[in-house]
């Protein structure tokens, strides 16, 4: 009789498919957001953090403000367990949800970036990769739909070599230093070896590159070859285990970790925690600052965990990648908003969020009224720059937190254009894109 | 040559880490010949139990250690009951599959109990290098490596003791030995299983703890068994001292690859053909190459027993 | 009543000889495709061709490669996806370098590379059997994404080793919408289902069973067991490196290497280990039901959720969409370890006496 049982769930499962899309009808007149995110797997607790963030972002929207302008948030979150293939069915799932479609997507993830970045322009849907993805989708006249907002991993990697030329003494003290690029090895590690290459050529520093193979929970080798070269920094572009790992390891060779600079994928609580004291002293660039105190992140303590009490988890509030998340959702609730502007006080399609994207400027004055005040810095965004800022931060980890150690800083921001320009260039050559800006 | 010495013993120290994990795997084929891809999944389970315990009432390691057994032993019972016992006399691959079912059943019941938060497992014991040889030889040795690699030493001795001298023990190896016979010589299969599986769960625990306090409580714990595989088949599936010797020979090697040969490749190609790669990161698959090419000579592992198949 | 062979003779070798010895067979196998082919392009939504339709019929492919080295030359391979990738990268490379050639062609050629690399991994399989070579493979899925990444000349030295397909496109008409992707995708996995089915009944079909079933006692009875094992390599990663494109160019559009990981591999096992080990047609019911049960897991579980009321803490669906997953395969382990195409082979014979059952 077993098999009748599984024949009948296999039948349910299909008519529930096939009935899925629209089944629960979206609230109409909402701004509905679709999330693909993760929170399982080998990245889910960085998955957990972000998304967490994200939805309490939005949630702060609903409660305290009734939504953008009146137009409530509805949203819905798929998960995608860091998996390209899932990546790509939540993708489609999430955007014939609502008329309007999923508002702007979120990937999270490089591979997820990569597999939809060719789908957006037919579906009319933006892409915004806070952090990650695409680097040369800075250039907006090749690619309009997608979205690197603020900074990308070229501007990371020279930001990088411009910290540790502060804390040498300036450009000219780098010449003859040794450093180590400690890399995950896969698409996401190797995504600065030209720009760092480019710069050591400039700059006259020594550049080592050694990669870690995934997950990277094993570093003796890389560890002992390091202690063998005796650099003076070791840039640690780790995700995951890796980085508590690497900050482990280098305890155990005696690698003094006020000389290791991550990038900001390998700055967060996940990371550091997990390594324990080993961790003191740590660096590593990023593109918010933690802590809870922000009048934006209060709120939501207050109201969305207070009063409605539908936060995600409380132990995340405030921590480096919980703020990163409420800070990407108040990029998306933005360029609504920007699309309102235009297009009126309604429900606004993936078109009408593309043109506010690429029109938001959130100055100084607009992340105090938000109450972000220096959590983040002020972002212009226009079509040859999808990015807006360029932008990094430093931050050192002291034990219990993550306390800031540099002020906003750009590095050689025109290294990086260039090579945005010319890969980009690349990119519509072989695609046969004409670049050009794409306009409201 | 210092660096030399250097690499080699870390890696032997490393090594030691992996056979702790693959001793998990050798028990339970040993005694039931199920090939236990859930073995990392319990690693996992186990330490996030463990720190979860210590967070959770405020437990001291001594009071958490007990309490944290006592679930991977009912996790074993329960694995003998509800998975194996009904799939009695499937082919392997079967059992194999159930296995990688009950490693996701695992890692997903360990996450909605304890969250997905990354945590810090703490022994007590900092990974640091030994102050006063490094001051004499300028030799790298961990104090935690040290200290994990006798507490392997001591776990190998106790099941040697235990397969060896014990009852149950002795009941296990002619289980292991021929299933049928052991039967018919009125051994009860179901409940050795049982114990098998749970002194399993007790290696997964010294494993996960080992590791955990190294890499941090996260769900790349399920991982270390992946490490733990190569090992497996250079020191045969059947074999705890193969298991040992089989971890110290990939550890070694590994490292020693590693930190060599990519090097030597590279300049190799840039001499003679003019290509320059960087082909360092050779660690992820090195182990199984060597032991796939080590099978093609001793295709039952270092101390695995020889099959001998007749029509 | 309906599904009766009784009566039907074979009066020629060639009737004897046909794919589909009997008639309701044939009518079966005509209706599903032509369904496939007409009706479902009609009626399906882009989400269902897109994100369910297509990478059904691509890992149902790959899931037929496997099936072939695991279940009919009984060769356990734990590296599926290092040759889905071999495939991918050498059908991207050859379209990109050889200027004008056909896309087919360059499937073919990725195919037939996989198989190359196929064949050099399946070495070890004449010295080692069972789990041993089961982990041996498990080189082949580690060795190759890290020498993908690697070389950067395999990606065209993109600066991340993501490669994007190019369009696909025959005889100047452009498969670029889903009903389109979805029909070039189909035609192909048709054409090469029904090649493995006609294969596996062939002398060397025949060959691979007997080596799979006793490699001694088939050695005695003159198969050459050599050969045999590395034809079983061979096709296995042809039809692996074919479905390894085909996710590539019809399914994700840009693919990297570490896409290509031990999960995807376990995946497929799962699929034919669910679907019948052994069977064409366990291939596919597998890669439906492995296919279809995460989505289905996931959108009962968020959806349950929200029509209970419930307020879940974040991500607690997705944990237990993944004790559910776990658990069902334990449970149909338990309950079939014949898997799907078992089930169907019972329905096939009560169906011969339906309605009448005495």
């Amino acid at each position: 009789m077993a098999w009748k049982k599984t024949v009948a769930a296999a039948v349910a499962a299909i008519a529930c498919i096939a009935g899925s899309p629209g089944a629960i009808a979206q609230q109409a007149g909402t701004q509905f957001i679709g999330i693909t995110g993760y929170r399982v797997g080998p990245y889910g607790a960085n998955g957990a953090a972000f998304f967490g963030g994200f939805v309490d972002y939005l949630q702060l929207i609903n409660q305290r403000d009734g939504g953008i302008n009146g137009i409530k948030l509805s949203g819905e979150e798929c998960e995608t367990e860091y998996n390209n293939a899932k990546g790509v069915e939540c993708y489609e799932r999430l955007k014939t949800k609502s008329a309007t479609g999923p508002t702007a997507i979120h990937p999270m993830s490089t591979g997820i970036t990569y597999a939809i970045i060719d789908k957006a322009p037919t579906d009319k849907i933006p892409l915004i990769t806070f952090g990650y993805g695409r680097t040369d989708a800075t250039d907006g006249r090749v690619f309009p739909w997608v979205f690197p907002i603020m900074s990308n991993y070229w501007d990371a990697a020279t930001g990088i070599v411009k910290f540790i030329a502060t804390k040498e003494g300036g450009d000219a003290n780098l010449k003859g230093k040794k450093i180590v690029l400690l890399y995950h090895d896969s698409a996401y590690g190797k995504e600065p070896h030209a720009v760092l290459e480019a710069e050591a050529k400039k700059l006259g520093f020594e550049l080592k590159m050694i990669p870690v193979p995934h997950p990277g929970n094993e570093q003796q080798s890389q560890w002992l070859q390091i202690r063998q070269y005796k650099p003076d920094w070791v840039i640690n572009w780790g995700w995951g285990v890796m980085s508590a790992t690497a900050l482990q390891t280098a305890q155990k060779v005696g690698f003094p970790r006020e000389k290791m600079v991550g990038n900001w994928w390998a700055g967060s609580e996940v990371d550091t925690e997990a390594a324990g004291p080993a961790a003191n002293g740590y660096y590593a660039a990023s593109l918010n600052l933690g802590g809870k105190g922000y009048p934006v992140v209060q709120d939501i303590e207050k109201i969305v965990y207070g009063k409605a009490k539908v936060g995600s988890n409380p132990k995340l509030i405030g921590t480096v990648l919980w703020n990163r998340g409420v800070a990407a959702a108040m990029f998306t609730v933005e360029a609504v908003r920007k699309a309102q502007e235009k297009y009126g006080k309604k429900p606004v399609t993936g078109e009408q969020v593309r043109w506010g994207l690429e029109n938001l400027n959130i100055d100084a004055g607009r992340l105090k009224a938000m109450g972000f005040n220096t959590m983040l810095p002020p972002i212009k965004v226009s079509c040859q720059d999808h990015g807006g800022s360029g932008q990094v931060r430093f931050q050192q980890w002291v034990g219990n937190e993550w306390k800031s150690a540099s002020d906003w800083m750009k590095g050689d921001s025109a290294l990086v254009r260039k090579m945005i320009e010319d890969s980009a260039a690349r990119y519509a050559a072989e695609k046969n894109i004409k670049p050009e800006c794409m306009g409201g | 040559m210092q660096f030399f010495f250097e690499v080699l013993i870390g890696g032997l120290l490393a090594g030691v880490m992996y056979s702790l994990v693959a001793l998990g795997f050798v028990l339970i084929y040993k005694a039931s010949g199920v090939f236990n891809f859930a073995q990392g999944a319990m690693v996992f389970l186990a330490a996030l139990t463990f720190v979860g315990l210590q967070e959770k009432f405020g437990l001291p390691l001594w009071g958490a250690f007990p309490l944290t057994l006592g679930v991977m032993v009912l996790l074993g019972i329960g694995i003998e009951r509800v998975v194996l016992r009904p799939l009695v006399n499937q082919p392997q691959i079967t059992l194999f599959m159930a296995t990688i079912g009950l490693a996701f059943f695992l890692e997903g019941v360990a996450q909605l109990v304890w969250g997905t938060e990354v945590r810090r497992l703490d022994l007590g014991l900092q990974d640091e290098p030994i102050e006063s040889v490094m001051e004499r030889f300028n030799l790298l040795i961990s104090k935690f490596d040290l200290v994990a690699a006798l507490v392997a030493g001591l776990l190998v001795a106790v099941l040697a003791v235990f397969f060896n001298k014990t009852r149950i023990g002795r009941a296990l190896r002619a289980v292991a030995d021929d299933h049928q016979a052991a039967l018919a010589v009125g051994i009860p299969l179901k409940q050795i299983w049982a114990i098998v599986w749970s002194v399993a769960g007790f290696v997964a625990l010294v494993a996960g703890l080992l590791w955990g306090a190294r890499n941090g409580v996260q769900f790349a714990l399920t991982f270390v068994a992946l490490k733990a595989l190569p090992v497996l088949i250079l020191g045969g599936f059947e074999s705890v001292l193969g298991a040992i010797v089989g971890g110290l020979i990939i550890g070694a090697s590994e490292k020693l690859a590693e930190v060599y040969l990519p090097s030597l490749m590279s300049d190799f190609l840039l001499k003679h053909y003019d290509i320059s790669i960087n082909l360092a990161g050779i660690e992820g698959w090195f182990a199984y190459m060597l032991a796939l090419v080590f099978l093609l000579v001793r295709p039952e592992g270092l101390f695995g027993e020889r099959h001998i198949d007749r029509v | 009543m309906l599904y009766r062979e009784s009566g039907q003779f074979k009066t020629s070798y060639a009737a004897d000889q046909q794919l589909f010895p009997i008639l309701q067979d044939r009518i079966g196998v005509l209706t599903l495709l032509a369904v496939a082919l007409v009706a479902v392009p009609l009626l399906a939504s882009d989400y269902w061709l897109t994100a369910i339709l297509i990478p059904f019929l691509v890992f149902a492919l790959a899931a037929l490669g496997l099936n072939i080295l695991t279940g009919y030359a009984g060769q356990l391979s734990l590296g599926t996806a290092a040759f889905m990738a071999v495939g991918a990268f050498a059908a991207y490379n050859f379209q990109l370098r050889i200027p004008g050639i056909p896309i087919l062609v360059s499937f073919a050629l990725g195919g037939l590379t996989s198989a190359a690399v196929g064949v050099l991994f399946g070495l070890p399989s004449l010295r080692i059997k069972g789990f041993y070579l089961a982990v041996a493979t498990l080189a082949a899925q580690f060795f190759i994404p890290w020498l993908l990444v690697k070389v950067s000349w395999f990606s065209n030295n993109s600066s991340s080793g993501v490669i994007t397909a190019q369009p696909v496109e025959i005889l100047g008409f452009v498969f670029d919408t889903p009903v389109r992707k979805y029909l070039f995708v189909l035609v192909v996995v048709a054409v090469m289902a029904l090649a493995a089915k006609n294969m596996v009944r062939s002398a060397i079909g025949r060959a691979w069973m007997a080596v799979r079933d006793m490699d001694v006692a088939a050695e005695v009875i003159g198969i050459r067991i050599m050969q045999t094992k590395l034809i079983a390599f061979a096709v296995s990663s042809f039809y692996c490196g074919v479905a390894g494109a085909l996710y590539a160019y019809a399914y994700l559009g840009s693919v990297e290497p570490d896409g290509f990981n031990l999960d995807l591999s376990f995946r497929i096992l799962f699929m034919i280990i669910i679907g019948g080990v052994g069977s064409i047609m366990g291939s596919f019911l597998g890669a439906a039901f492995i296919t279809l049960l995460p989505i289905f897991l996931d959108i009962v579980l968020t959806d349950g959720a929200i029509w209970l009321g419930l307020n879940l803490p974040s991500g607690t669906t997705s944990m237990a969409q993944l004790v559910v997953f776990g658990a069902l395969i334990i449970f149909f382990l338990i309950v079939e370890p014949l898997g799907l195409a078992r089930l169907w082979q019972i329905a096939k014979e009560k169906l011969r006496l339906w309605p009448f059952p005495h």
